[in-house]
């Protein structure tokens, strides 16, 4: 269905742990200039294959292509064109900030002088210009992502890893973060971010695999996956704790599908206005109610049973 | 980007990263560096020095003052104490405390090349630390200069061995668990103690001799004194001295490399 270039291509893809498949047989293409997505909850799998795709972690077992090259055995031909950002930023904290933007770019062999510039463009990227002379241990938390984004940038990559980029940031910053992938994006970047923010993966993502305990669950766009495994609208009802079991009882057969969670209940529906005000009217009185649209966490909560942040 | 250039020379520029990092630190290099040769030609040098010579009516030791006797030893024990730093905090923080190799990892620089890296900073700091001990050793007059380059020589070749030996087993540790108080206590302090560095080694009880033949600081000093003042020791036993040295080193590195690639690929 695609002629364009397939530049991560992973087949029966597995990493054991002694006899624990952290990584259990995946297979996904990634396409040069989208942006792909690995969603799933804690202990999915994400960082695991992450780290394999940027080739230093060695799989157990499938097939791994990064732009067209072994992983195993050319790592660092294939590093030199990826930019890696690690679910832990790993920064040299008792170097400056410019200091950890400037050893890494000499790592790629690049000169003195052009990395000067670039440094003060990465710094400008990620509002760290302020800092620049801050040591990297002195900055918080938020900060210290933003440096290693900047960081991983510094090579200019074909392929951007992203492991978490968000977690830690504030509202405002991951915005921002999220505006600056877009741009990276339209200068033909492809972007892979692991994440278990649902607005993330939608607002970021062209297409997305869904995992859980190492396997793949679902793959499709955010739309897609929406589209088929769930209902335009969802209907969220709370009756309190203890009544929400007997509520449920009086609920069924009122919309497509339902799910009861420990703190609500939610029904899947195309219409939820009109549910919910068949809810109502039966005499059931919620204490709060929502009707939104469907998103990435109802699919994941239909083809898991379980909800993706607890 | 040019792949070419990025995957060449890693080790050197790891080492670039290592002694700019260290550079930081410059003041307390050099006065480390000054500050232990000094300590001991005072003490070593004047007072133990002092008392030998005139107890063996200038003689010295095997025909050589005092100081000149022990300059072999201490100059190999600084090249070793300076490698010593530079190969087990550095690759402790590399793969246990901040992580930072698994950083440098993610770049072109293959684990080999980061191995390689750390022992030349960790050469290049040995070097630094022999020639400041050199410079004080020529300065106060304990050694002629004729000596200067041969005892380079011989320290330095201890300062291969010990660092490779010591890079394959901080690159086994999983953690910290005072394995450094445990190398310092009784690795390095016997080593010094039952090496020959203050006497010859024969003038120890037979049994505790095979301290001395274990020990790379013998074998380093042995070799500087047959090559700076010609203190005579049979042919074979001087290949023995400079292959123990040279074996430890190609050993060690054998051990290095599969070691970083394993931790580097989990
Ligand atoms: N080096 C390791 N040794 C043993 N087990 C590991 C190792 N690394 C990961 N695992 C295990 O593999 C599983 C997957 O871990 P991974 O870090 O890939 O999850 P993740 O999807 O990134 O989760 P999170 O959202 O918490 O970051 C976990 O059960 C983890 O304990
Ligand atoms: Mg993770």
């Amino acid at each position: 269905m695609d002629n364009r270039e397939v530049v991560i291509r992973a087949r029966g893809l597995k990493k054991t742990y002694k006899d624990f498949a952290a990584v259990d047989g995946v297979d996904f293409d990634v396409y040069r200039g989208e942006a792909f997505g690995l969603l799933g909850p804690n202990g999915a799998g994400k960082s695991t294959t992450m780290k394999m795709i940027s080739s230093v972690s060695q799989r157990t077992d499938g097939e791994l292509t990064i732009l067209g090259k072994e992983p195993n055995t050319q790592g660092p031909e294939i590093r030199a064109h990826l930019g890696v950002v690690p679910q832990k930023d790993l920064l040299d904290r008792e170097l400056k900030v410019w200091e950890n933007l400037f050893t890494y770019g000499r790592y790629f062999g690049l000169s003195r002088k052009w990395l000067k510039t670039k440094v003060d463009e990465l710094l400008e990227f990620a509002q760290l210009t302020e800092k620049r002379n801050s040591k990297a241990d002195d900055l918080s938390g938020g900060m210290q992502r933003r440096l290693a984004i900047a960081r991983g940038l510094v090579n200019e990559p074909e392929i951007l890893l992203l492991d978490e980029p968000t977690t830690g940031l504030d509202p405002q910053a991951r915005h921002i973060l999220w505006d600056r992938l877009f741009r990276l994006k339209e200068q033909g970047v492809t972007l892979v971010i692991t994440t278990h923010y649902m607005d993330e993966a939608e607002q970021l993502c062209d297409r997305l695999i869904v995992m859980d305990k190492g396997k793949i669950m679902a793959e499709g766009s955010p739309a897609s996956l929406i589209k088929e495994y769930s209902s335009k609208e969802v209907v969220e009802v709370r009756f309190g704790t203890d009544k929400n079991e007997s509520a449920a009882k009086q609920l069924e057969g009122l919309g497509d599908r339902i799910e009861v969670l420990p703190d609500r209940i939610l029904l899947y529906t195309e219409k939820g206005e009109e549910l919910l005000a068949k809810i109502v009217d039966s005499g059931l009185n919620p204490i709060t109610s929502l009707v939104r649209r469907s998103s990435l966490e109802d699919v994941f909560l239909r083809l898991t049973g379980r909800t993706l942040v607890d | 980007m040019d792949t070419q250039k990025a995957i060449r020379f890693g080790a050197l520029r790891v080492a670039e990263y290592r002694f700019y990092s260290m550079s930081k630190w410059m003041t307390a290099v050099i006065a480390f560096g000054l500050g232990n040769p000094i300590l001991y030609l005072v003490s070593v040098g004047l007072g133990i020095g002092a008392l030998v010579d005139a107890n063996t009516g200038g003689g010295g030791v095997l025909g050589v003052p005092y100081l000149q006797f022990v300059a072999p030893a201490l100059l190999a024990t600084a090249a070793i104490q300076g490698v010593m730093d530079e190969v087990t905090f550095p690759t402790m923080d590399g793969f246990v405390w901040d992580k930072l190799f698994f950083a440098i990892n993610a770049t072109s620089v293959s684990s080999r090349q980061i191995a390689d890296g750390v022992m030349i900073t960790a050469l290049g700091r040995g070097l630094f630390t022999t020639l400041m001990y050199l410079g004080v050793l020529l300065g106060f007059g304990a050694i002629p200069l004729s000596s200067a380059l041969p005892l380079l020589f011989s320290s330095m070749l201890a300062a291969w061995g010990w660092s490779a030996v010591m890079l394959a087993v901080t690159a086994r540790l999983e953690n910290d668990e005072g394995y450094f108080a445990i190398i310092g206590r009784f690795v390095v302090a016997p080593m010094f103690l039952f090496s020959g560095t203050f006497y010859p080694l024969e003038q120890m009880p037979i049994f505790l001799q095979p301290l001395g033949w274990i020990s790379p600081l013998w074998h380093a000093t042995q070799l500087g004194r047959f090559l700076a003042y010609g203190m005579p020791i049979e042919t074979w036993l001087v290949v023995v001295h400079f292959a123990y040295l040279a074996l430890m080193g190609v050993i060690g590195m054998r051990f290095v490399y599969p070691k970083f690639a394993e931790r580097l690929s989990r």
